[in-house]
């Protein structure tokens, strides 16, 4: 050891880039990043690609039902849309966005370098991309026994005994099966990352009392993904044991059972909404605050309540099932514990309506789809508690009410609250803002399209429409109601039209966003816009939850009010 | 502080939460099926308690637990020898697997296609020895190292974190003995 102090040399990574540049030098870096912002932004453009392929699914299929009758999308191609639409909607849009984000902010905002594992992570992000593409190589590689390419066509849920080989014949459910197998491995990779760095890598100061909500969120759903989606792998390997060695886990002529994957199924399924939308109120809880100017209303119950929406949800799954026949006492186990999620989710509403009351609200584009959120999430809670009652969920099961809710929560819910994000982390993300002018054209179609769609979606349900059907005769009165939900499409269209070109344009030629655009509070703002590779160059000292408030007012810090 | 070691700790734990819901779920479809079978054989005529080889697993969480606090002691061929004695239990172990699989199959004629009896256990039987082959192979690169030098008192944390992984394994195989073998005869 050479005792003559020498200049520490930075990181290679902190180093400016190699001289090569252009197209092929760009891809190279991209590809090889372990970088959590890099791979965290690769997450959410997936997501937000398949966003775009999925609703397209989905406008084929409204344009199929808006009249009568229609022959546009033959039966067969209807079930693979449906089939398509749900698989791509939870696990390659709401799962990448989810932790994609998780994967970006996270370590921003409790001051660390990066994530945990940065090659897991880079493996997480890999596996869940081919995952998705090897699901829509299901088109020209799913056609199997007959017929010349097809895609799954069992529904997202993939119902064991109907997704056994004897009556889905062909490869397209087994595409189905190893897509969503592999995806759930990355998922597990990237869920257990984000605990282990929450875990250990938080600032100087940053207690666990500290953490921004949205940290809270994401330790929370990242510990359900790791009780929730090895069940599901392990029920897809059943069935792939089934289908390709011929075993007889769901083979009810050999003594199986023809439930038992719906348990497997919704075990997982259930829980998974949450671990999408628990992320979507950590956004908001995020942001409400901030164009409101005031600190979050009652930060302890808040996170009482994510915690325990967290553990609620692990017995809610057979609320799927109340027409299997499960009997009462079972029916009222599960109709009970699904209202008992409406407490600490009520709990959270108020948290929000109590930061915005008094506040000095601030208008911008993240606040508007926080407040669209706001009601549109009350209607799908209540739709939700509705269908938590067994004997109304008998005679409501599987129609268009079904549908109208849970779009209600996705889309009303879970979608705004992702807008909400993508227009507030933005600037950070890239260095310039969003502009507010397309935002608000973007925010006023989508709002007015999601709800013509689906407000009205949920009385054709009432009226006894069933899910699932690919067309209807003309005498049902059901002819308007489906013409208006179909109308509302083309608003949604132009909306996410208006929102890709803000994005692409504003990517150039917005406005310099500066470090902290909305004189925020949270670490994430107190580094440049873009973050350099290396997150911080000095962190603040952390005293209290909003350290950025600390270091601006350091005559009235927030410490002894917390 | 290390913290290299912390974030290897919590990594490993929530391995072990994600794999032990993984591995719940063959558990709980290999109960609901116990005795749903529509023919033969079933598995009170077919399985015997497989004692030597639970021993002998058994025992390797002790040998896996005197390698890594050999290792933190800094005795690097006294760790290599706990290593080797842990392989070999684990061996011995698959071993009797092995053996009882070749029994049932060409002796019972019980496949995973027999009955549903064959159809859970086999995968669960089957899951649980591919993590033992999964650990033995960390193990016997851990005592490769031992042998080469490359094996240092730093790494203790990280064989310890293989010791974790071993410890599952035998915790999981204790569940499964006692499904299986116990409730499930």
């Amino acid at each position: 050891m050479s005792s003559v102090p020498t200049a520490v040399p930075a990181p290679h990574d902190i180093a400016p880039a190699s001289e090569s540049s252009g197209v092929l030098a760009t891809l190279h870096e991209w590809v090889v990043t372990v970088d959590h912002k890099r791979l965290g932004v690769m997450y959410v453009v997936t997501g937000l690609v398949f966003l775009v392929i999925g609703g397209l699914e989905a406008t084929l299929m409204r344009l199929q039902l808006t009249l009568p009758g229609l022959t546009f999308v033959p039966a067969e191609t209807f079930n693979r849309l449906f089939t398509l639409h749900g698989t791509t909607m939870v696990f390659l849009v709401g799962i990448p966005i989810i932790f994609g984000f998780g994967n970006y902010l996270v370590p921003l905002m409790i001051g660390a370098r990066d994530l945990a594992f940065p090659r897991l992570n880079a493996f997480g992000f890999w596996v869940l991309l081919f995952g998705g593409v090897l699901l829509y190589f299901s088109f020209i590689g799913g056609d199997g026994l007959y017929g010349a390419g097809s895609a799954p066509a069992v529904g997202w849920f993939a119902y064991a005994p109907l997704s056994e080989r004897a009556f889905t014949p062909g490869n397209a459910t087994d595409y189905w099966n190893l897509s969503i197998l592999i995806t759930g491995f990355g998922t597990v990779a990237t869920a257990i990352n984000l605990i282990a760095t929450i875990a250990t890598m938080r600032a100087p100061g940053m207690t666990l009392g500290r953490m921004p909500i949205y940290v809270w969120t994401m330790l929370t759903v990242s510990a359900m993904t790791l009780l929730i989606l090895p069940p599901l792998s392990a029920a897809q390997i059943m069935l792939l044991l089934d289908r390709f060695l011929g075993a007889h886990y769901f083979d009810t002529q050999a003594g199986g059972s023809a439930i038992i994957w719906q348990h497997f199924f919704w075990f997982f399924g259930h829980p998974e909404v949450y671990v999408l939308m628990v992320p979507g109120f950590g956004f908001v809880s995020e942001i409400i605050p901030v164009f409101s100017r005031k600190v979050i209303f009652g930060y302890a119950s808040l996170v009482a309540a994510t915690v325990a929406i967290g553990a609620v949800s692990f017995s809610t799954w057979a609320h799927h099932m109340f027409t299997v026949g499960m009997g009462g006492t079972l029916n009222s186990f599960f109709a009970a514990s699904t209202m008992l999620v409406a407490v600490p989710t009520g709990v959270k509403i108020f948290n929000w309506l109590g930061t915005l009351y008094g506040g000095k609200l601030r208008f911008r584009t993240p606040l508007l789809f926080c407040c669209a959120f706001l009601f549109q999430f009350l209607c799908a809670g209540l739709t939700g508690i509705m269908l938590a009652v067994a004997p109304f969920d008998w005679q409501l099961t599987d129609s268009y009410f079904v549908v109208a809710h849970f779009h209600f929560v996705l889309v009303g819910a879970l979608l705004f609250t992702i807008f909400a994000a993508l227009y507030y982390w933005f600037p950070k993300v890239t260095g310039r803002m969003l502009s507010e002018r397309l935002g608000r054209w973007h925010f006023w179609l989508f709002v007015i399209g999601f709800n013509v769609t689906f407000l009205t979606m949920h009385i054709p349900g009432f009226l006894g429409m069933p899910r699932r059907i690919y067309t209807y005769p003309a005498d049902r009165g059901w002819d308007l109601l489906n013409l208006v939900t179909t109308a509302g499409v083309p608003l949604q269209a132009v909306a996410v039209l208006i929102f890709a070109f803000n994005l692409v344009y504003s990517l150039r030629h917005g406005e310099v966003a500066g470090d902290n655009p909305w004189e925020a509070w949270t670490l994430e703002w107190a580094t440049s816009s873009p973050p350099p590779a290396y997150n911080f160059a000095t962190l603040p000292g952390v005293t209290s939850r909003r350290p950025l408030w600390d270091v601006q007012h350091p005559d009235d810090p927030d410490g002894p009010h917390e | 502080m290390n913290s290299t070691a912390a974030r290897g700790r919590a990594g490993v734990i929530g391995f072990i939460v994600a794999e032990t819901s993984l591995f719940a779920v063959f558990v709980v479809a290999y109960l609901f099926y116990i005795g749903k079978s529509a023919t033969g054989p079933y598995p009170r005529e077919v399985l015997d308690l497989p004692l030597v080889g639970t021993v002998c697993l058994l025992s390797s969480s002790i040998t896996v637990a005197r390698a890594t606090r050999a290792l933190a002691a800094g005795r690097i061929a006294r760790t290599g020898a706990w290593l080797l004695v842990t392989v070999v239990l684990g061996l011995a172990f698959l071993a009797s697997t092995a053996q009882e699989w070749r029994g049932l199959i060409v002796g019972r004629g019980l496949t995973i296609g027999t009955n549903l009896f064959g159809s859970t256990f086999y995968p669960l039987v089957g899951l649980h020895a591919s993590h033992v082959i999964v650990g033995l192979v960390m193990l016997s690169l851990c005592a490769a190292f031992a042998w080469s030098g490359a094996l240092k008192t730093v790494h203790a944390d990280r064989v310890e974190l293989v010791s974790w992984y071993w410890h599952f394994v035998d915790g999981v195989w204790i569940v499964v003995f006692t499904v299986v073998y116990v409730v499930g005869r």
